[in-house]
C-alpha cells in the first residue's frame, strides 16, 4: 500500500550573505494513517520540513528532494496553481500561536468559511453550516456566537480549537501540527490535544506532530523522528523512546526532570560535530 | 588595511571595550559600504563639502559680479550654466550657494534634534504631568502647518538667513521629541536602568548617562532622513523671499529670480533647482544607508 | 477527566461577551471619545495661543495699520482703546478667543474684506487642489506600495523606490515651474496659471466653491474642461508628492503584515496569492493607512503654499503668504487657525475611522 506521504532526501536551503544555509539536509520518512512525532531543538529544521511539504518555502529559499509524493503522486516543486489545490484540501497545517495565526480583522466564521468554500465550492449557507458543525466538533459550546467573534475575543485554547476546526473543515488527508500547544496554558493543552487526536483518528488522517517536547510526543504519537541540525538522527516507535540509542536523543531525555527518578543535577545537553553527518540510527 | 587589523576588528571575542566599539563601527561601515546607492550619496555630499570649502578657488567668476552686457546668456563654454538677469555667472553662484545650504542644514540639524531629545527624554522619563504638558506642547506644534508656522516666524522676526534657520529649527523639533519619548519609554523599564538606580544613580545621571546615548542612534537616522526635507523647506523659504536676502546666492531665491524668465530663459531657474534636487537626493540616499546600519529594526526598507 | 465544557469558563477560555452587552462597549467608546475630544480642545486652544503670541511679537503696529500713518494722536489712542490693547494681556487673549469662536477673524487690511469672508472664498480652491492631489496619491500610491511589497526586489519595487526617492528629494516649486515650462509653455497641453481661463471667470454660479463640481452642477462642460486643464498640473504635482509618501508607507506596512503568521495560515488554506495579499494582509494595514492618508491630505492642504504661488492658484496658502508679506496679521492668523483646525479635524477623523475599521479597538 502506498503511504499517504513519502519524502526522500528532502533539502531546504537559503542563500545568505555568508553562503548557502541548509536548514534541512536530506530528511527521509514515510507517513501512513498514523501520528508521527518530529522532535528537535529550535533550528533543527523541523518547522522547515513541514513548510517544505506544503510548498510554503518562499524564494529565495530552495526545496529539493529525490522524492516527495502524496499518495504516490509527486508534489515536489509543483506549479503554484496546482499546489494551491492541494494545500488546505489535502494537506493542512495548524501553527503554534492562534494569537498570530488567525487574521485579527476577520471574524472567525469568515476565516473558516473562506477556505472551505474555496475547495468545495458549496454555497454560503452550506459553508456556514459546515463551519458551525466544525466548531461544535472541536467542542466549542456556543458555535453561533464564536462564529461571529473576532480572534481577539477568544482565548488561546479556544483560538487553537478554532484553528483546528478551520484546517480540518475541507477534510484533508494530512495535518501538520507545528507546536500546536506550546503557546497555550498548561491547563488547556491536554484538552486541545485530545480534540486533535480524536478528530485525526475519526477521519483516519495522517498527523505530523512537530514539537520540542519529547515527553509529549512519546505519549501522543505512534512513531518519533528525532531531528538535529537539519537531519533525522534517529527514528523509533514512541513507546521505545526510553531505549533510544543515539546519544543526542539520550541527551534530550536526560535533560528532562523526572518525578520517578529525581537527580541531583540535570544533565547539560552535549552536542558533537560528528552527529551532523552520521547516518540516522534505527532507519534500517 | 592589513589582514591583522581586519581580523582584530572583526573578532568574535573582543578583548577590550575599545576593540568591541571599533569592531562594531567597522561592521557598520561594511554594511554601509555594501549599499552602493548610499555610497553615491556619501560621495556627492563629500564633494559638496569640498566645493563649499574651496568655493573661492573653484568658482570661475565672482558670484556677485554683475555684467549687464552678458545678462541671460544660455549655457556656453564661457558660462557653463549660463548667466542670470544681472549677468552673473550661475555656476559660480551655485558654488557659493552650497555654503549657505550647508550652513542652514547643519545648523538646523544641530538645533532641532537636541531640543527634541531634551523634551522627549524628559517627558518620557519623568512621566506624569510633566509628560502630559510637554507632549501637549509637542502636539500643538505638530498640529501647526509646518511651513506656514515657519513663514509666520520669519515674518515676525524679519526675513534673513539666521531667522530662517531659527524658524526651521522651531518647527522641526516635535517629531524628534516624539521619537525620543518613545525610545525612553522602552528604555525606562529596562533592567539595567533599575540596576543603575539601585546603585544610587540620580535621575539626571540616568538621563544623561543611560537614556541619551541609546536615543542618539535612532535620532541620527531620523536626522539624516530629514536633512533633505530641511533643504527643501529652506529653499522654499528662500523662494518666497523670506530666507537669505539678495544678493546672496541662495538656491531657492535663485529659482525665484529665474521664475519671471522661465518661458524664455529656462536655465536661470532650472540650474539651482537641479542643485537642490541632487543634494537632497544625496541626503536621502545617505539616510537610507545609515538606517540600514544603525536601525536594524527598521529592516532593509 | 475534565469535561471540555468545564474549561469554557468565561474569562479564560469562554466565548466572547454576548452581543447583547453593548452598553459596556458603548461606555468605553464614549469615554475614549471624551478623552480624544478633550485633547483636541486643548490642542486647538494651544493653536490659538500660539497665533495670538505670534500676532503680539510681530514688529508691526496693528493700530497704525488701522488708522493709517497720518492719524492724529487722539485718533490713534481711540483706536488703541477700541482694539482693547490697553487691557491686560490675558483679557486680550480671551477677547481674541471669543472673536475666533464666533468666526470673526477681523478685517483684512490688504483686501479690505472680513478675513472670514476671504477665507470662505480661498479655502475651496485649496480644498479642491488638495483633494484631487490626495486622490491621485491614494489611487496610484496604495496599489504601487502593495505590489512593491508583494514582489519585493522585483522591478515594480525598484520603480516604486525611485519614484519615492525622487519625490522626497524634489523641490516642489521647482518641479511646478518646470512642469509649467514644458506642458504649458512648450507643449501647450494644459491651462496656464490660475484656476480658470479669463473667459470663464465668474461664469459658473458658486455652489460648493469647487469649480470642477460647480461646473458639473451647472452642466457647463466647457467650463469644466477649462477648470480641469488648469487643475491637472498642480494637482498632478501634489499627487506625485502624496503618492511618493503613501506608496512608501504602504509598502512598509505591507511588508510587516506579509511576514505575519496569519498570512501563512491563509496560504495553508490554499488561497491564491492575490487573495492572501488583498483579502488578508491589506485589510490589516487599512488602519495605519487611513492615518497616513489623513496626514498626507493635511500636508497637502499646507504644502500647497508653494504650489499655489507657482501656479498663481487663489487658495489659502497664497492668501496667507501674501498677507504675511503685506504685514496683514488678521489674515495670516485667520488662515493659520483654519489650516491648523483642518489638521486637528483630520486627526480626529482618522481616530474615528481607526475605531470603525479595527475590531480590536474599543
Amino acid at each position: 500500500m502506498t503511504p499517504l506521504l513519502s519524502v526522500r532526501n528532502l533539502r531546504v536551503a537559503f542563500p545568505t550573505r555568508s553562503g548557502l544555509f541548509e536548514a534541512v539536509r536530506g530528511v527521509s520518512f514515510e507517513l501512513g494513517r498514523e501520528r508521527l512525532g518530529v522532535v528537535g531543538e529550535s533550528g533543527s529544521g523541523k518547522t522547515m520540513t513541514g513548510r517544505a511539504i506544503l510548498g510554503l518555502v518562499r524564494p529565495p529559499g530552495r526545496v529539493d528532494a529525490d522524492r516527495m509524493a502524496l499518495s504516490g503522486e509527486s508534489i515536489l516543486n509543483l506549479p503554484e496553481r496546482r499546489m494551491r489545490r492541494l494545500r488546505g484540501a489535502r494537506i493542512s497545517m495548524v501553527m503554534q500561536d492562534p494569537k498570530f495565526s488567525l487574521n485579527p480583522v476577520m471574524t472567525v466564521g469568515r476565516q473558516i468559511v473562506e477556505g472551505y468554500r474555496l475547495h468545495t465550492g458549496v454555497s454560503r449557507a452550506q459553508a456556514r453550516d459546515k463551519a458551525l458543525e466544525m466548531l461544535a466538533a472541536v467542542q466549542i459550546r456556543d458555535p453561533e456566537r464564536v462564529f461571529h467573534a473576532y480572534p481577539h475575543e477568544v482565548s488561546g485554547g479556544m483560538g487553537q480549537r478554532i484553528m483546528i476546526a478551520m484546517m480540518l473543515a475541507p477534510d484533508p488527508e494530512i495535518l501538520i501540527a507545528d507546536e500546536p500547544t506550546s503557546a497555550l496554558d498548561v491547563s488547556v493543552r491536554n484538552e486541545v490535544l485530545r480534540i486533535l487526536d480524536r478528530l485525526v483518528r475519526e477521519r483516519g488522517m495522517g498527523l505530523i506532530f512537530i514539537s520540542h517536547d519529547l515527553n509529549l510526543v512519546a505519549q501522543f504519537c505512534d512513531r518519533v523522528l528525532i531531528m538535529y541540525a537539519g537531519r533525522v538522527v534517529e527514528e523509533l516507535p514512541a513507546r521505545d523512546l526510553h531505549a533510544a540509542r543515539h546519544p543526542y536523543t539520550q541527551g534530550l531525555l536526560n535533560s528532562l526532570p523526572r518525578l520517578d527518578r529525581p537527580v541531583e543535577r540535570l544533565a547539560v545537553l552535549q552536542r558533537q560535530a560528528g552527529w551532523r553527518d552520521a547516518p540516522p540510527e534505527g532507519a534500517a | 588595511m592589513t589582514r591583522t587589523t581586519r581580523a582584530w576588528l572583526l573578532s568574535d571575542a573582543p578583548q577590550t571595550r575599545r576593540q568591541a566599539r571599533l569592531g562594531a563601527l567597522y561592521q557598520g561601515w561594511l554594511t554601509f559600504r555594501a549599499n552602493r546607492l548610499a555610497m553615491v550619496g556619501l560621495a556627492i555630499l563629500v564633494l559638496l563639502v569640498l566645493v563649499a570649502g574651496f568655493a573661492p578657488w573653484i568658482a570661475p567668476q565672482n558670484p556677485y559680479a554683475q555684467n549687464l552686457a552678458q545678462r541671460l546668456q544660455p549655457p556656453s563654454a564661457q558660462h557653463w550654466l549660463g548667466t542670470d538677469a544681472l549677468g552673473r555667472d550661475i555656476l559660480s553662484r551655485l558654488i557659493f550657494g552650497s555654503r549657505i545650504t550647508l550652513f542652514i542644514v547643519g545648523t538646523v540639524a544641530l538645533i532641532a534634534p537636541v531640543i527634541g531629545l531634551f523634551v522627549g527624554t524628559v517627558a518620557g522619563f519623568a512621566g506624569g504631568w510633566v509628560d502630559q504638558v510637554l507632549m501637549r506642547i509637542t502636539d500643538i506644534f505638530l498640529a501647526f502647518p509646518k511651513l506656514i508656522l515657519a513663514l509666520a516666524f520669519v515674518a515676525a522676526l524679519g526675513p534673513g538667513i539666521g531667522n530662517a534657520v531659527l524658524a526651521l529649527a522651531i518647527t522641526s523639533w516635535p517629531p524628534y521629541a516624539r521619537l525620543a519619548r518613545a525610545e525612553t519609554l522602552t528604555i525606562r523599564r529596562a533592567d539595567y536602568i533599575a540596576a543603575a538606580r539601585l546603585q544610587g544613580a540620580g535621575p539626571l545621571r540616568l538621563l544623561i548617562g543611560h537614556v541619551w546615548p541609546l536615543c542618539v542612534s535612532s535620532l541620527i537616522v531620523r536626522v539624516a532622513l530629514d536633512m533633505a526635507g530641511i533643504i527643501l523647506s529652506a529653499a522654499g523659504l528662500g523662494f518666497l523671499g523670506l530666507g537669505a536676502q539678495p544678493p546672496m546666492p541662495e538656491w531657492g531665491a535663485m529659482i525665484s529670480d529665474g521664475r519671471s524668465y522661465i518661458l524664455d530663459f529656462w536655465w536661470v531657474a532650472a540650474m539651482p533647482g537641479l542643485a537642490i534636487f541632487v543634494v537632497s537626493l544625496a541626503f536621502n540616499l545617505l539616510g537610507d544607508g545609515l538606517r540600514d546600519v544603525l536601525d536594524p529594526r527598521g529592516g532593509r526598507e | 477527566m475534565v469535561q471540555p465544557d468545564m474549561l469554557d469558563q468565561p474569562g479564560r477560555d469562554g466565548p466572547p461577551p454576548a452581543a447583547g452587552a453593548p452598553s459596556g462597549r458603548a461606555m468605553r467608546l464614549g469615554r475614549r471619545f471624551a478623552g480624544v475630544a478633550l485633547s483636541l480642545v486643548l490642542t486647538l486652544l494651544g493653536l490659538l495661543l500660539v497665533t495670538f503670541v505670534i500676532g503680539r511679537i510681530m514688529p508691526i503696529d496693528p493700530v497704525l495699520k488701522v488708522v493709517g500713518e497720518r492719524a492724529t494722536q487722539a485718533q490713534y489712542d481711540a483706536a488703541y482703546q477700541a482694539m482693547g490693547l490697553d487691557k491686560p494681556i490675558w483679557q486680550q487673549f480671551l477677547r481674541y478667543m471669543a472673536e475666533v469662536l464666533r468666526g470673526d477673524f477681523g478685517r483684512s487690511i490688504s483686501t479690505g474684506h472680513a478675513v472670514a469672508q476671504d477665507l470662505r472664498r480661498v479655502f475651496p480652491a485649496t480644498l479642491e487642489l488638495a483633494t484631487l492631489g490626495t486622490m491621485i496619491g491614494v489611487l496610484v500610491g496604495v496599489p504601487l506600495g502593495v505590489v512593491a511589497a508583494a514582489r519585493r526586489g522585483g522591478w515594480i519595487d525598484q520603480v516604486a523606490r525611485v519614484v519615492a526617492l525622487v519625490g522626497y528629494s524634489m523641490p516642489i516649486f521647482w518641479l511646478g515651474l518646470m512642469g509649467l515650462l514644458l506642458f504649458y509653455g512648450i507643449l501647450g497641453w494644459v491651462g496656464g496659471p490660475g484656476r480658470q481661463g479669463i473667459v470663464y471667470d465668474g461664469m459658473v454660479p458658486t455652489v460648493t466653491g469647487l469649480i470642477l463640481v460647480d461646473s458639473l452642477v451647472a452642466g457647463d462642460w466647457a467650463a469644466f474642461r477649462d477648470a480641469f486643464s488648469h487643475i491637472v498640473l498642480p494637482a498632478g504635482l501634489l499627487g506625485y508628492f502624496s503618492l511618493a509618501y503613501i506608496s512608501r508607507m504602504t509598502r512598509s506596512f505591507m511588508l510587516e503584515q506579509l511576514s505575519a503568521e496569519y498570512v501563512v495560515t491563509a496560504r495553508v488554506k490554499g488561497l491564491s496569492e492575490r487573495r492572501v495579499i488583498w483579502g488578508h494582509a491589506f485589510r490589516n494595514i487599512l488602519v495605519p493607512l487611513v492615518t497616513v492618508i489623513a496626514l498626507s491630505f493635511g500636508s497637502l492642504l499646507e504644502g500647497s503654499v508653494l504650489t499655489e504661488i507657482v501656479f498663481s492658484w487663489p487658495g489659502i496658502g497664497q492668501y496667507i503668504t501674501k498677507a504675511l508679506l503685506a504685514g496683514d496679521m488678521n489674515a495670516v492668523l485667520g488662515g493659520t487657525v483654519v489650516v491648523g483646525t483642518c489638521f486637528v479635524a483630520l486627526n480626529l477623523l482618522s481616530d474615528i475611522l481607526y475605531r470603525l475599521l479595527d475590531p480590536r479597538a474599543t
